[in-house]
């Protein structure tokens, strides 16, 4: 409990910070002004700009650090993020083929999208894990479904003949809250809370896959349930995430990671932590994202690899020496 | 009284291969049913048919009475618990963590003492707190040992809980089952070790190309004859002051002879 309260706080910190730094400097009086009158032009800036774009980063962050803390836990697997097996990738190519068809101002129409291809990489990978035990085995299934998804949405980017569809597309590839307004924010609260509510439910089913999966068969949990909660959530999140801010990669596989060692590696307890600590990772990313002085803002989805690639290795490297004892 | 397991006249595959064949045995409350046989002689595929973990091809499964693959999972682990030979775990949970999982739906606080209560039993109270990724082998398989005894089933099943343990870990483990045995528990064990079994359990079922060869007590069910035909092996059981001792040579052809 005190951890989530430091978290919360942590969170709370990070999202004033993100509100209250930014690319316009405002001065005292301006941020008072702006803190008690939202419609001023400072207000616009704090509420309407730098607040929303924060919570969106807080929301994708929390959606993409739960649903990798319960991939991790599914698949008794310290590698597994939505990004790793492909869950983000393949949720990109429903968002990439609604917006290449011109469907992008149906409403929901990518939010749906994105679902159901977050949904499909889900299931393929649940059908895997329980064939194939190993975790290398399953990591490398993901890069080859990652690889897929990647290449048909490069293909939908080719052969679209619209070349603001194809930059609509490539931004999706990259991942950004930049833009984000309250009512996107709301729009990803219902499958957001809806996926952490299953995630939530299958806890107890995470934690006894611990001893592997036939012992859990036997324990009198209702596995089969809650195995398909603990899918359902996750792509329900993966979706939710990649609908509101495209493919942000390493937020749900370094999430898990921080928070672990906290809960006495508790695949279970690490679910409400690793949401909190995935909501700060990208509120300060994005914030980098902001305030790094380049010409074109740098996109969110480049900012986590840069830093979350180099710890996926370091994972990679001390997971193998688990996978051999 | 329903025997705790029942196997009739059952019948098993794998990769479409018979791997158990007309396999019939029951155990009784406070008994050890020892199970052994050669690689592949059938014996985790009989042990995973007793809880419906492998489909059966022939016959019928019975825990507690009840027909195994018409019990919902709830039903199951009231009747059964199982301690499969793969000790893999995967993530170094606390050692009471692991062991509270026996009782997943007992509240936290129930959970923890009766996980506490069973990790003094098999000698780890001092190691409640170190995650079981940092343990031994031995350590870890008292660990989930506990976890076993924390289910409180009527029937504990455990395939080769002896395996890549020392000699003196391998006796304690089956010294802990006894003892669940004594208190009323049935237990069958799968056992690699003849001497081990011989010593520890009360019938051994010896299989051999997945049929029951003899099911009898230790030194009925490993007469000559059985060892010859189960597992190539010309000698038999000699009892000493220990308990009986497995006293036998590979009987291949060409094979020095014993003098």
């Amino acid at each position: 409990m005190r951890l989530l309260i430091a978290l919360a706080l942590a969170l709370a910190v990070a999202l004033a910070i993100a509100v209250a730094i930014g690319e316009t400097s405002l001065s005292e009086n301006q941020y008072i002004r702006g803190l008690a009158d939202p419609a001023s032009g400072p207000g616009e800036i704090l509420w309407s700009i730098r607040a929303p774009r924060a919570v969106a980063a807080a929301l994708v962050g929390a959606a993409l650090g739960l649903a990798g803390a319960v991939m991790q836990g599914l698949l008794r697997n310290p590698l597994a993020d939505p990004a790793v097996l492909g869950v983000s990738a393949t949720s990109a190519l429903g968002a990439a083929v609604v917006i290449a068809f011109g469907l992008a101002g149906v409403s929901g129409a990518i939010e749906a999208a994105a679902l159901a291809g977050a949904f499909g990489a889900g299931a393929l990978l649940v059908i895997l894990a329980n064939r194939f035990e190993t975790p290398e085995t399953l990591v490398l299934f993901g890069v080859a479904l990652s690889a897929l998804g990647g290449a048909a949405t490069a293909l939908i980017f080719n052969l679209s003949p619209s070349p603001i569809a194809a930059n609509e597309v490539l931004s999706w590839l990259l991942g950004s809250v930049a833009n984000r307004d309250w009512g996107d924010d709301a729009a990803m609260l219902v499958p957001g809370l809806l996926g952490a509510g299953l995630c939530a439910y299958a806890a107890r089913g995470l934690r006894m896959l611990t001893l592997g999966e036939e012992t859990a068969a036997m324990s009198g949990l209702p596995m089969a349930r809650l195995r398909a909660a603990a899918v359902a959530g996750a792509a329900l999140l993966t979706g939710a995430a990649v609908a509101l801010a495209g493919v942000i990669g390493f937020v749900g596989l370094a999430a898990p990671h921080l928070t672990r060692g906290a809960v006495a590696d508790d695949p279970a307890a690490t679910l409400a932590p690793s949401a909190l600590a995935g909501a700060i990772l990208l509120v300060l990313a994005d914030l980098a994202a902001r305030l790094i002085p380049t010409d074109q803002e740098l996109k969110l989805g480049v900012v986590t690899a840069l830093f979350g690639a180099p710890l996926f290795a370091l994972v990679a490297w001390r997971a193998s020496r688990s996978w051999r004892a | 009284m329903s025997p705790a397991l029942e196997l009739r006249a059952v019948g098993a595959e794998k990769a479409g291969r018979a791997v158990l064949q007309d396999v019939s045995l029951a155990l009784a409350a406070g008994e050890v049913l020892g199970v052994v046989g050669a690689n592949g002689s059938g014996k985790t595929t009989l042990v995973r048919a007793s809880l419906g973990l492998a489909p059966l091809t022939a016959g019928e499964a019975w825990l507690g009475g009840f027909a195994v693959r018409t019990l919902s999972n709830h039903k199951r682990a009231a009747l059964a618990a199982y301690l499969p030979q793969d000790r893999r775990v995967g993530w170094s949970l606390p050692a009471w963590r692991i062991a509270a999982l026996g009782a997943p739906s007992a509240g936290p606080m129930q959970a923890r003492a009766a996980a506490l209560g069973a990790l003094k039993k098999v000698g780890m109270a001092g190691l409640a707190e170190r995650g079981v990724l940092e343990m031994s082998g031995g350590e870890r398989a008292r660990v989930l040992l506990a976890r076993l005894l924390v289910t409180r089933a009527p029937l504990f099943v455990a395939d080769e809980p002896d395996a890549g343990l020392d000699p003196d870990a391998q006796r304690l483990i089956m010294e802990l089952l006894r003892a669940a045995a004594g208190e009323g528990a049935a237990v069958l064990v799968t056992l690699h070790d003849l001497t081990l079994a011989a010593g520890t359990c009360d019938r051994l079922a010896v299989l051999g190309g997945g049929r029951v060869l003899s099911l009898a007590a230790p030194e009925e069910a490993l007469s000559p004859t059985v060892l010859r035909t189960a597992f190539g092996l010309e000698g038999g059981l000699v009892a000493t002051a220990a308990g009986p001792v497995l006293a036998a040579r590979r009987s291949a052809p060409g094979a020095p002879a014993l003098t």
